[in-house]
């Protein structure tokens, strides 16, 4: 799982790669959590889940709980590009009720 | 039953990936759709994980899960049948734990939708858990492929 961010005046971009599961969700974290400690003033974060390869339900503790730490910091999140895989599985657990899908 | 084989693998986050790969290759014998397999190892990997982080509290090298797998052509489609056992701490109550959005471990961003993914994308799901002595999960899928003639021919 590799993070790449850029930040774009008022919006944090973050595209996540390869495989989001048990083993690979807490470095993603990490880097997440860090990216939101120093992006604090912006706007919104889109998480681009254009290259997750593979989700499992790992996917669905890490997005809610970035959105809790972003949440803090009044920014607000929105995730692009999910694969089919991936949209079954963050539709069928109501993450798009908090998570706004571009 | 047709074909099979089984898998034994230590109780660590990273032969997670591994485990649902060696499945999903497995299955590629009954051409299943990129969809097919995609539920698959997303079931797959649901299970495993259960087995390390659940099971065996966040895993350890001496603790094993273990995979097997079957293919049944008895019916019009071909059947991938799936069986994840540990010997770990078993569930209290099942039903409970099958139960959308129920989890153990909150704390750790553990959302409680395994088990309904499972049953949501496998077409034959059972969990057989007794407290201290370990957890089976049992899985079916039905395997329609991309096209069901071709492949009728294939096996004439
Ligand atoms: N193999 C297992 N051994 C012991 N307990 C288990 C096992 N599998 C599941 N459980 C129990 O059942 C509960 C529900 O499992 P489920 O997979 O649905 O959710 P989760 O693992 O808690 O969260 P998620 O899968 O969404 O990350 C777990 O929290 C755990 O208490
Ligand atoms: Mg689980």
């Amino acid at each position: 799982m590799k993070l790449i961010s850029n930040r774009q005046k008022d919006e944090l971009y973050v595209k996540l790669s390869g495989e989001l599961d048990e083993h690979s969700a807490a470095l993603a974290r990490r880097e997440a959590d860090r990216l939101a400690d120093s992006n604090a003033d912006c706007g919104r974060v889109v998480f681009d889940l254009a290259d997750v390869s593979f989700m499992d339900s790992t996917g669905i503790g890490f997005l809610i709980g970035r959105y809790k730490k972003f949440n803090r910091y009044g920014v607000k999140v929105c995730v692009a590009n999910p694969s089919q895989g991936t949209d079954k599985i963050l539709s069928m657990s109501g993450v798009y009720s908090l998570i706004r899908k571009l | 039953m047709e074909n099979c084989m089984k898998l034994e693998i230590a109780a660590l986050s990273e032969n997670e990936s591994f485990a649902r790969s060696a499945v999903a290759a497995f299955a590629l014998t009954l051409n299943p759709t990129l969809g097919e397999l995609s539920d698959i190892k997303t079931a797959v990997s649901e299970a495993v994980t259960n087995c390390i982080v659940h099971g065996y509290k966040g895993g350890n090298k001496s603790e094993k899960v273990w995979i097997e797998c079957s293919v049944d052509k008895s019916g019009e489609a071909g059947e991938l049948h799936i069986t994840v056992t540990d010997n770990g701490c078993g569930i209290d109550d099942v039903e409970r734990a099958l139960t959308p959005f129920f989890t153990t471990l909150e704390a750790e961003e553990r959302s409680g939708m395994g088990f309904t993914i499972m049953q949501t994308f496998m077409n034959g799901f059972s969990v057989t858990s007794k407290a201290g002595e370990g957890t089976k999960v049992e899985m079916r899928k039905k395997i329609v492929g991309e096209n069901v003639g071709s492949r009728e021919r294939l096996d004439a």
